[in-house]
């Protein structure tokens, strides 16, 4: 069997003293696809954020073990996990424009990533943004890093976000509501993208969502969480079509539809024709 | 730009005239006038014929609004008048006590800079632990000494008892040095809490997780990002410091002797020394208005967004 890409031993997390993640499991294999899905404050982009250390000051691993390709993190050196973060595990955040300092250019940023990571000239960083722009079909790539991020629109922005986070082609993207702060049709566009980050280059992508449409759009696994906990796990034909857990089903029955009469979830467009247009924009609301 | 610089500028001929109306205004409401503070002051008596006559040379006997418009015309076309209790021109008076202002805010405003921008990083960077405590410790001690204490603590210690700097300025260096230390000391104090909390608020912000979650060091997010977004407050406050530096400093420049436009200005206002008061009030409207022309240009060089809506205004 693989190594795991990254995987939860038993991990409870605190903020402030309060216990927000508790005992939680799980495992993925690199390429895969785990969709983390669950309520606001179930404690899903806690989860996601413990794996690259930045829970802030008030936040803490109590217990348990976070291992990525068999490294335990909380073991490593500060050096060490400094170069995991960006070059092992990439991070998209929900806010497109907040990952990018605003004063600065986006040609600046990413060289400062690259740099900070290996040892090349302008040239070469440019070049190399360039290739990427070009996969990700980010046109007018020299005007993109002029910019400033204010000079961007937000789906932009969220599109650079992903790039940033891909030049160090990491093994690893961890999406935190990365669909979330952005209109329906950029939406779709973005699940494109990071769904062809894992076709070409074989990433593997740890998405937390509220939005259970993207999840089964996307993951090859879905998680449920609730207050903290993994209440339900399985293959997305497991979590979707044959949730075991009630609210699971209760989660998937709240998703709000656009037709009046209530459908099941595969039949509204999970499979991708109706949220690769983004007409269907379903939301979990409990 | 530069339709920008003139429009502000430009700005300057209405600020100038209703300040130094008010001014001229604010000195003929108090009871006594140049010409009795210098008789009493001199502890002479002389007849009001006198008086008279001399008010009569000074133009002091005409209404307030015909004093104001010879005054107006005198300065438009470069004469400043002379001083009612020197004699002398004021330009020319002026003129000689600004470098000594200039110097003192040189020196006190680099010396606040040296101190207080990197205790003020180091105090949000180990923000709750013994050295942050530390720092602010000290920063609320010099906060709350005023400038007057801070000077004579100082003139105790390193000039009466260690005798390393003169009391009072003798012209040389290190005459500056005693000013300098009382103004930064408690500039410093209030400039180290506003760059924590500003490097603090930076800090928390999510372009600082994104940066850290792409592996970028801690130094280079503090220096090229954080510091760079916070230079926006500091710039603010050393933009106000410096205005009010530049229009001297009346207790410092009273208590070491140092001969700047603060202390004269403060002579003349006691002496009712019209023309001086005046020629201080333009110099202070044109300082704050230069300061903050120089410092709205340098927000556009500090952040983009500002650049690009003032660009299109202008």
């Amino acid at each position: 069997m693989k190594q795991a890409l990254l995987e939860y031993q038993k991990v409870n997390i605190c903020y402030s003293g309060t216990r927000v993640v508790q005992d939680v499991d799980l495992m993925m294999r690199p390429g895969e696809i785990l969709g983390i899905v669950g309520e606001s404050g179930s404690g899903k982009t806690t989860l996601i954020k413990s794996a690259l250390g930045i829970l802030g000051t008030e936040g803490r691993v109590e217990s348990g073990r976070i291992l990525f390709r068999g490294e335990e993190l909380k073991t490593l050196s500060k050096e060490r996990l400094r170069q995991v973060r960006g070059s092992g595990m990439g991070m998209i955040f929900q806010n497109p424009g907040a990952s990018l300092c605003p004063v600065r250019k986006i040609g600046t940023q990413f060289l400062e990533t690259m740099r900070e990571h290996k040892t090349l000239n302008k040239k070469e960083a440019r070049d190399e943004i360039l290739e990427l722009f070009e996969k990700m079909n980010l046109r007018d790539g020299e005007r993109i890093l002029n910019s400033y991020p204010f000079e961007l629109s937000g789906g932009m922005n969220q599109r650079v976000a992903i790039a940033l986070a891909m030049i160090l082609r990491p093994s690893l993207i961890l999406a935190d509501e990365p669909t979330s702060a952005l209109d329906v049709t950029v939406q779709a566009q973005v699940v494109k993208e990071l769904m062809e980050m894992r076709d070409i280059f074989g990433t593997g992508i740890l998405i937390v969502t509220h939005n259970i449409g993207v999840a089964a759009h996307m993951a090859d696994r879905i998680i449920v969480m609730r207050d903290g906990k993994i209440i339900e796990s399985g293959s997305k034909d497991e979590v979707i079509y044959h949730p075991r857990n009630r609210y699971t089903r209760k989660l998937i029955e709240a998703t709000p539809k656009i037709r009046s009469k209530r459908r099941r979830p595969d039949e509204a467009g999970f499979r991708g024709n109706r949220i690769d247009q983004g007409i269907y924009e379903p939301k979990a609301v409990v | 730009m530069r339709r920008y610089v003139g429009k502000r500028l430009l700005q300057l001929i209405p600020i100038l005239i209703g300040i130094t109306l008010l001014s001229f205004g604010l000195m003929h409401l108090a009871s006594m006038d140049a010409v009795d503070v210098r008789y009493e002051k001199q502890g002479t008596v002389v007849s009001e014929e006198v008086k008279a006559q001399i008010r009569e040379e000074l133009n002091l006997d005409k209404p307030f609004l015909v004093q104001y418009g010879l005054w107006l015309k005198g300065v438009v076309t470069g004469d400043m008048g002379v001083s009612y209790i020197s004699g002398k021109p004021v330009f020319e008076t002026f003129i000689t006590k600004l470098p000594a202002t200039i110097a003192l805010t040189l020196t006190s405003i680099l010396l606040t800079i040296v101190v207080s921008i990197p205790l003020g990083i180091l105090a949000a960077v180990k923000q709750n632990r013994p050295l942050d405590y530390l720092i602010r410790f000290g920063s609320f001690i010099g906060n709350s000494l005023p400038n007057f204490f801070v000077s004579l603590l100082l003139i105790y210690f390193l000039a009466l008892k260690l005798g390393v700097f003169p009391v009072i300025s003798g012209g040389g260096w290190n005459s500056i040095v005693l000013p300098t230390l009382t103004l930064s000391i408690a500039m410093s104090a209030k400039y180290i809490r506003q760059v924590r909390a500003t490097v603090l608020e930076e800090l928390s912000k999510d372009y600082v997780t994104g940066a850290r979650s792409r592996g970028v060091r801690e130094r280079v997010i503090l220096y090229k990002n954080v510091l760079r977004s916070s230079l926006f407050t500091i710039v603010t406050l050393l933009a106000l410091s410096i205005g009010s530096l530049l229009g001297g400093t009346a207790i410092v420049e009273s208590i070491f002797m140092w001969d700047g436009v603060g202390k004269m200005a403060v002579d003349a206002i006691t002496m009712r020394d019209y023309p001086i008061i005046q020629t201080y009030v333009i110099w202070m409207a044109v300082i704050y208005v230069l300061v903050n022309l120089i410092t709205d240009i340098v927000y556009c060089f500090l952040d983009p967004r500002i650049r690009l809506e003032q660009g299109e205004g202008i």
